[in-house]
């Protein structure tokens, strides 16, 4: 661990790190990586390096804590215990629990969560390498690791911190700017700019924290910028997708192809008399499928 | 008819009329509910890339039994929610006592689905025609949201699956799909089914497909002769004639 600098920002402005005050450090996803998981993500942001999972929605036990209208979204935080210099002691902490509830409510106005009644949808986010600013880090990863499990939301959240050095407001802290700095204030937001996380570690005054929220708005829209290329990228380029897409796939027409099928596997075992009757079942069904759309 | 892929909360449409499947309305405006593909024809669909299959009335679906009370048979459907089939459901009457005969916990069997209440209680029948139990042949597991993708355009994909393969298969809602041939066939025909779903999104598949499924058989044949050059030859064949297809298929939707 380093001791604490003279000085955060030199002459220039520039930082420790060689970052401006309002740029944040470079982050590089890849998506699907774990093939157990429904959806998952890696995600590398400057020194941090974080791996999210999502599981379900499936069945919550125990049943008690179901929620008889809606789908119950459990995020879990953990950091292992390599992931800091000194080894921190595996398990559950004071810390680590109260990340896991706010990280949880940051997706709460996202995720639509009236589509799966009694269900849970399980997010597990683990902190690989620790570099400051591993909760906003690790909500980054969620929202694609739900994303990619094809979880329905109305948004992506993502999620920056300002703080504060030198008397100073920086964008996206890092180690010993966290560690030795005057204010930490992690924030994740929603496209429309809809506020779903604010912490606060240190000092601000009212009028700091209202340029530090302008700060961190910004931020988080080129977060999101590379959270919708990681998501839009991730199978291969957009414009030829869009002509590459065979007609075969069109959804109106998903329910007959599915009768028909139906049909066919059944002709297999059955006479050609009930086939007839088959074929108006199908036409039925079709209706109604209809009606429902 | 124009596709691409969208992120949750992409806007996809200022007219609220269009909203279709997958998407939600804020403020007047369409946007996307799902990472997936964006589909605008009239309305504007959103089919995600993965998912959870949720039951759904008068779905036919594959599942195996997890637990037998003494009315009911409680099957694993590959949902968040266990399925219901009462013995009352059943083709033949049952004797309590007799239910475990009948079908075992781990047995597997074609089911439909015939009704899903508010609370997400699934109920099951087995009193349609083609549902029956399975004894023989595998069940593979694949994406529900690929299901669409495998039966194909008005069942081509599946019926050329069967031709060529000489397999009987079974495709369930739930992204369960049962075969039935010989061993060989069947593994050719697991192959094959894992290229769709990773492919799902390309053109021309099932004439790719299609090609998989014979080449492999002649390939046994030619094998010694020239093995790589011919399935290259062959490749370039399909993809440029599946490019031919698509047009006309795509034609023949618009009209």
């Amino acid at each position: 661990m380093s001791d604490k600098p003279e000085r955060f920002i030199d002459d220039e402005g520039l930082r420790l790190d060689g970052r401006r005050v309002d740029e944040i450090r470079p982050m590089k996803v890849e998506m699907g990586v774990l093939s157990r998981a429904d959806g998952s993500c890696y995600l590398e942001w400057g020194n941090n390096k974080v791996l999210a999972a999502v599981y379900g929605p499936r069945e919550l036990h125990p049943r008690r804590m179901q929620k008889p209208n809606e789908v119950l979204v459990r995020y879990k935080y953990n950091m292992a215990s390599f992931s800091v210099e000194d080894r921190i002691r595996p398990g559950p902490s004071r810390r680590s629990t109260e990340i896991s509830k706010v990280s949880g409510e940051a997706f709460e106005p996202v995720v639509m969560t009236q589509y799966y009644p009694g269900a849970v949808i399980d997010v597990f986010a683990e902190v690989l390498q620790a570099d400051a600013g591993t909760r906003t880090a690790a909500i980054n990863a969620a929202t694609l690791a739900l994303a990619d499990a094809g979880i329905p939301m109305k948004g992506l959240v993502s999620a920056c911190a300002v703080g504060k050095v030198d008397g100073q407001l920086v964008l996206d802290l890092n180690k010993p700017e966290d560690n030795y700095g005057q204010a930490d204030l992690p924030v994740a937001m929603t496209q429309d700019g809809e506020i779903t996380l604010l912490q606060m570690d240190g000092h601000l005054t009212p009028e700091e924290l209202e340029e530090g929220l302008e700060m961190v708005k910004k931020g988080c829209q080129q977060i999101l910028e590379i959270q919708r290329e990681a998501l839009v990228s991730r199978y291969g380029n957009e414009d030829e997708e869009a002509e590459e897409e065979s007609p075969e796939e069109v959804p109106e027409s998903e329910e007959e192809e599915e009768e028909e099928e139906r049909d066919d596997s059944f002709d297999n075992e059955e006479s050609e008399a009930e086939n007839a009757d088959e074929n108006d079942v199908t036409e039925e069904d079709e209706g109604e499928e209809d009606e429902r759309q | 008819m124009k596709r691409k892929i969208v992120y949750p909360g992409q806007m996809l449409s200022e007219n609220e009329k269009q909203a279709g499947t997958g998407t939600y309305v804020h403020e007047g405006k369409v946007y996307s509910l799902f990472y997936g593909v964006a589909n605008d024809k009239n309305r504007v669909t959103v089919v995600p890339f993965s998912g959870k299959y949720i039951p759904s009335p008068r779905d036919y679906v594959i599942g195996y039994v997890i637990e037998v009370t003494s009315s009911n048979w409680i099957f694993d459907i590959g949902s968040p929610y266990d399925g219901l089939l009462h013995v009352s459901e059943y083709p033949k009457r049952v004797d309590s006592s007799m239910m475990r005969k009948e079908i075992g916990i781990g047995d597997c069997a074609i089911l439909r689905i015939k009704d899903v209440n508010t609370s997400m209680k699934v109920e099951l029948s087995m009193k349609d025609r083609g549902l029956r139990r399975l004894d023989e042949g595998r069940i593979i597991d694949v994406s529900t949201t690929k299901v669409p993708r495998i039966i194909g355009h008005n069942g081509s994909m599946v019926s050329m699956l069967k031709k060529e393969s000489n397999c009987d298969i079974f495709i369930g809602q739930n992204g369960r799909i049962w075969l039935k041939g010989k061993d060989e066939d069947m593994n050719r025909l697991t192959q094959a089914i894992e290229i769709i779903e990773n492919k799902s999104h390309t053109s021309g598949l099932t004439n790719h497909i299609s090609a998989f499924l014979r080449y492999e058989e002649s390939d046994e044949i030619e094998e010694k002769e020239k093995p790589v050059p011919f399935t290259s030859s062959k490749k370039d064949y399909t993809e440029d004639a599946c490019r031919k297809v698509d047009v006309l298929l795509s034609d023949e939707d618009e009209n």
